[in-house]
């Protein structure tokens, strides 16, 4: 598994914020890097990888916590 | 894409013609042109009629020049679409929505600008509400007409009214 270059924790964001602070934190690595994003927002589990996907990155782990989400998207 | 991130590509833009300043419009407007720049696209909110209200810096009132935009001053007050309850309704929402943790228009506002969403006054509407330049927020682009904005939406893969 590739190492996380950086953690953006979105705990208690809503609609849009998750997928907004995640656009802002993938801008700050590298291609390739891995971004670790934890949200309690339930729309992530949709939003977040639309979004990776139609942003040409790539969506590597996402995993349902019940109340919380993590996902590890590889910037493209 | 430019150094900012946001796509200069006339394929990848948004346009949102921002028309309703009812608290529950605005919301949209704001989550979806959030939303937009954080795909990385070109997006422009432009604000006409109520829409307006939004870019206008809320110590000016609509006084106009005469007694009819002075009127539209005494409606300038936060209302909602739906379940308005003579004022009652927005600052219900607003507590609803605070609980729910979603941001209120004015932070989605500013985040709205921190991503390079182009916010673009409605010039007539400007001239109907007897509003100058002045009297809009800082940080947004300059007045536009009509013609101005189709521009825009002719370029832009995805157009809305709200």
């Amino acid at each position: 598994m590739s190492d996380v270059a950086k953690t953006l924790d979105a705990s208690g964001l809503a609609c849009p914020m998750p997928v907004v602070r995640t656009r802002q934190a993938i801008d700050q690595i590298e291609s390739g890097q891995i971004l670790e994003v934890i949200s309690t927002d339930r729309g992530s589990l949709q939003d977040i990888p639309a979004w990776a996907e139609s942003t040409g990155n790539v969506l590597v782990a996402k995993e349902d916590g019940g109340d919380r989400f993590t996902f590890r998207i590889q910037k493209g | 894409m430019s150094e900012s991130g946001v796509s200069t590509k006339p394929e990848d833009g948004m346009v949102i013609v921002c028309w309703s300043g009812e608290i529950d419009k605005v919301w949209p407007q704001m989550i979806l042109g959030t939303t937009g720049a954080a795909y990385g696209m070109d997006v422009t909110l432009f604000c006409t009629f109520w829409g307006l209200f939004t870019l206008k810096r809320p110590e000016v009132g609509i006084t106009g020049d005469n007694w009819m935009t002075k009127m539209l001053g005494a409606f300038n007050n936060e209302r909602l679409s739906h379940l308005n309850f003579g004022g009652a309704g927005p600052k219900m929402m607003r507590s609803i929505a605070d609980r729910h943790k979603v941001a209120p228009p004015e932070e989605l506002l500013a985040t709205a600008m921190e991503l390079g969403v182009r916010l673009a006054p409605c010039q007539m509407t400007m001239d109907l509400m007897g509003l100058k330049r002045e009297d809009l927020i800082d940080g947004i682009e300059e007045p536009l007409g009509a013609a101005a904005a189709v521009s825009r939406m002719q370029n832009a893969k995805i157009n809305l009214f709200i």
